[in-house]
């Protein structure tokens, strides 16, 4: 008698249990380095996937009424151990149903493998972009929203060559995403009939970057590509470069372009110029005025990139119909890719309608998203120069 | 012209970089020098007072800028400079009062006296870390050059740039000062006497009426000034990072080790061999030899880099192991280690 009150009381614990999750709000972990080498930029790419997932709230939820809730958590940028365990901590305790993130390639890599494939849990980063992670092992649940560095590296090349420029210096932060950029942009480079007189790693985090610049100017070049961090050793090669006249040109990639920059150098920064992915479809403008009324700055390294990332996973979890990774991940491509309807920022409320219809959406979102094979974006770049102490774009491409 | 520009390269890029390490460096390692001589131990801690020292000096920095008190065109931070000699030498006296005593009392063996310099490491790591945070701190103020690249080559017509920097030539004064002062002290007064003649034999030098806690307690203060001293100027000439100075532990012994433990006028010279080894090992000589170069075809084609620059540290180490294997002793006859 005992045992059927034990096991009765049991079942309906259990039922109660999975009754409560069905009203339980979909949670959506947003896994950025908000301390380490990015914290300047992260804040701006948690606050562009929150607006989606406002906006989905206010749209009615989710899968018959359920909120999304945002879970943050800090992937650290550089530190695997603690952002994996920070990423466990979101699939295991807070139960979250995709990841948004990570930022940085390094550890974007480690949770892929350590947590999300382990746990089957999908994963979208807004720019992780080490070429490296094409072809990555991933069980199909890896997408991101920003382009690999293997076309930033043909972007680069071919400003450089528009510019006229056939011989470069570069210098890289040693990590995955660094070196991956290195690589593809030499290649790229060399490739248009360039020269890279030199290809130098640099260490971040240190105060005296004398002797690299030393040895970055003995090589010469016309112009000196930092693919480092703006917080970072990216900082102190150009400062020092400019401290002691060995360059006075310089190549930013995308993890080098940040207003706190301009601010510091200056007019130093008058004959440089940089590339970020950007574009100049109506998205993008959209987002920025969606963003400034939200508070924040949209025109962020990666704010729109994290803002579609969050969107297409809640899209993938609508069209699914359920918050199952695996089914999730098999819905993405159709939604960003053509045939549908185009979808900008601020529609995704007509987006989840349509999928309700049961139509096709072409999610075009604020950075014109178009993912090729391997689930990345094919990626637009804008061109950017320093002028007046601020980040001007002159193209796109 | 060819020459010219060769020799202004080489200056650009290896001599002012190198003196300017060289000088705080040495400034670095007469401070650990002068523990080991007179106190009888590699301190540790090193490191961590001068990033201790150099943290004060940086707070009293900004309060003098907040007042709007400033030296013009030199920077803020020499004013700062011996305030944060003061509070550096009341926190180490305070840690030997506390801590170093009683193991000196003890007798207890280097060795001993090592580890607990290391406790002592770690403790004035979180204080530092506690008191100003992790990041880099930009301290530097007032004009930023004394020669810039700009004007060095419309006055001269060469190609190569030189580029002197107000607060690199700031170094190079107050190392040579700071110097001058410590060897006058040492050998000509009283109180430098009796340390000398503590390092060189204790128990002849209590028997002959030398107070030894009053020894101590100059070593200190002078240990205190020298750390606080290298960890501003490096600060003005870099920036100032917790971390970073306690990476910079590895080159001082290195250069204290390499001129001789215990010996002052090895540690400034070590100071110097280092930095121009950690320099000029990793530098891209290209340039220089093309300009040196009397044809095109003598010219190199690669970078004539013998090590690249991510190497910057295992010179400091090489050195380190290479003098411990032939010449214990160091370049100077210090103690052995």
């Amino acid at each position: 008698m005992k045992k059927i009150l034990l096991a009765s009381a049991a079942t309906a614990l259990v039922a109660g249990a999975v009754s409560a999750q069905d009203a339980d709000p979909v949670r959506i972990g947003i896994i950025l380095g908000f301390t380490g080498p990015l914290e300047s930029i992260t804040p701006a790419m948690a606050a562009g996937a929150e607006l989606a997932i406002a906006e989905v709230n206010e749209a009615g939820g989710l899968l018959e009424g359920r909120m999304v809730e945002p879970v943050r958590a800090d992937s650290t940028c550089i530190d695997s151990a603690a952002a994996t365990a920070a990423a466990e901590r979101l699939v295991t305790t807070d139960g979250v149903a995709a990841i948004m993130g990570a930022d940085c390639s390094g550890v974007t890599g480690a949770i892929l493998q350590n947590v999300a494939r382990p746990n089957g849990v999908l994963m979208i980063s807004p720019s992780a972009t080490s070429p490296g992670l094409t072809d990555a092992e991933d069980d199909n649940l890896f997408f991101r929203t920003a382009p690999s560095d293997a076309r930033q590296g043909v972007v680069m090349a071919e400003v450089l060559q528009e510019r006229g420029i056939t011989e470069v210096a570069l210098t890289y932060t040693n990590n995955d995403y660094g070196q991956g950029l290195a690589d593809a942009f030499t290649a790229a480079f060399e490739e248009t009939g360039g020269t890279v007189t030199i290809s130098a790693s640099h260490e971040d985090g240190k105060a005296d970057y004398s002797a690299e610049v030393g040895a970055l100017a003995s090589a010469g070049g016309e112009m000196l590509v930092v693919a480092g961090y703006t917080d970072q050793g990216g900082k102190g090669i150009i400062q020092n470069a400019l401290d002691v006249g060995a360059f006075d040109a310089f190549f930013l990639p995308d993890g080098m372009v940040g207003q706190v920059i301009v601010d510091e150098l200056g007019s130093g920064l008058e004959t440089s110029v940089g590339t970020l992915p950007g574009t100049d479809s109506a998205g993008a403008e959209t987002f920025q005025g969606l963003a400034t009324e939200a508070g924040f700055d949209g025109t962020g390294a990666y704010a729109g990139e994290s803002y579609d990332a969050a969107a297409l996973m809640m899209l993938g979890m609508a069209a699914a119909g359920s918050t199952d990774s695996a089914a999730v991940s098999a819905t993405i491509m159709d939604l960003a890719n053509a045939p549908g309807e185009e979808i900008l920022p601020g529609q995704l409320g007509r987006a989840l309608e349509l999928i309700a219809a049961g139509e096709d959406i072409d999610y075009v979102g604020a950075t014109a998203v178009e993912l090729i094979e391997g689930g990345e974006s094919a990626g637009n770049f804008r061109e950017v120069e320093f002028t007046d102490g601020s980040i001007e774009t002159v193209n796109f491409r | 012209m060819e020459l010219l520009n060769a020799l202004v390269a080489l200056a650009n890029y290896v001599v002012i970089p190198a003196v300017a390490y060289g000088s705080q460096l040495a400034l670095g390692a007469l401070g650990v020098t002068l523990v080991y001589g007179i106190l009888r131990f590699s301190n540790f801690a090193h490191g961590d007072t001068m990033a201790f020292g150099t943290t004060i000096a940086i707070f009293f920095t900004w309060a003098f800028q907040g007042l709007g008190v400033t030296l013009g065109p030199l920077p803020t931070a020499l004013l700062a400079l011996p305030l944060g000699i003061a509070g550096c030498a009341l926190f180490v006296l305070g840690t030997d009062k506390v801590i170093y005593r009683f193991y000196r009392r003890q007798r207890a063996a280097p060795v001993i006296l090592v580890i607990v310099s290391m406790g002592v490491m770690f403790v004035m790591n979180g204080v530092v870390r506690f008191m100003i945070g992790v990041d880099d701190q930009n301290f530097a103020d007032g004009a930023r050059f004394v020669i810039d690249a700009r004007s060095f080559r419309d006055a001269t017509g060469l190609d190569e740039p030189l580029v002197l920097r107000l607060p690199t030539l700031i170094t190079l004064v107050t190392a040579a000062i700071a110097v001058a002062l410590l060897f006058w002290f040492l050998n000509r007064t009283r109180t430098g006497k009796s340390m000398r003649a503590f390092s060189d034999n204790e128990d002849l030098a209590l028997l002959s009426g030398i107070n030894p806690e009053r020894v101590v307690m100059v070593t200190w203060i002078i240990v205190a000034a020298l750390a606080t001293t290298a960890g501003v100027l490096y600060g003005l000439e870099k920036s100032f990072k917790p971390f970073v100075y306690f990476q910079l532990l590895l080159p001082i012994f290195a250069s204290a080790i390499v001129g001789g433990l215990g010996n002052p006028v090895g540690a400034v010279v070590g100071g110097f061999v280092i930095a121009f080894s950690e320099v000029g090992i990793t530098y891209a000589w290209k340039k220089v030899l093309e300009y040196l170069a009397p044809t095109e075809a003598l010219e190199p084609s690669g970078l004539v880099q013998l090590l690249s620059t991510d190497y910057k540290f295992a010179v400091s180490f090489a050195i380190l192991i290479l003098v411990l294997l032939f010449r214990p002793t160091g370049l100077f006859k210090g103690q052995s280690v």
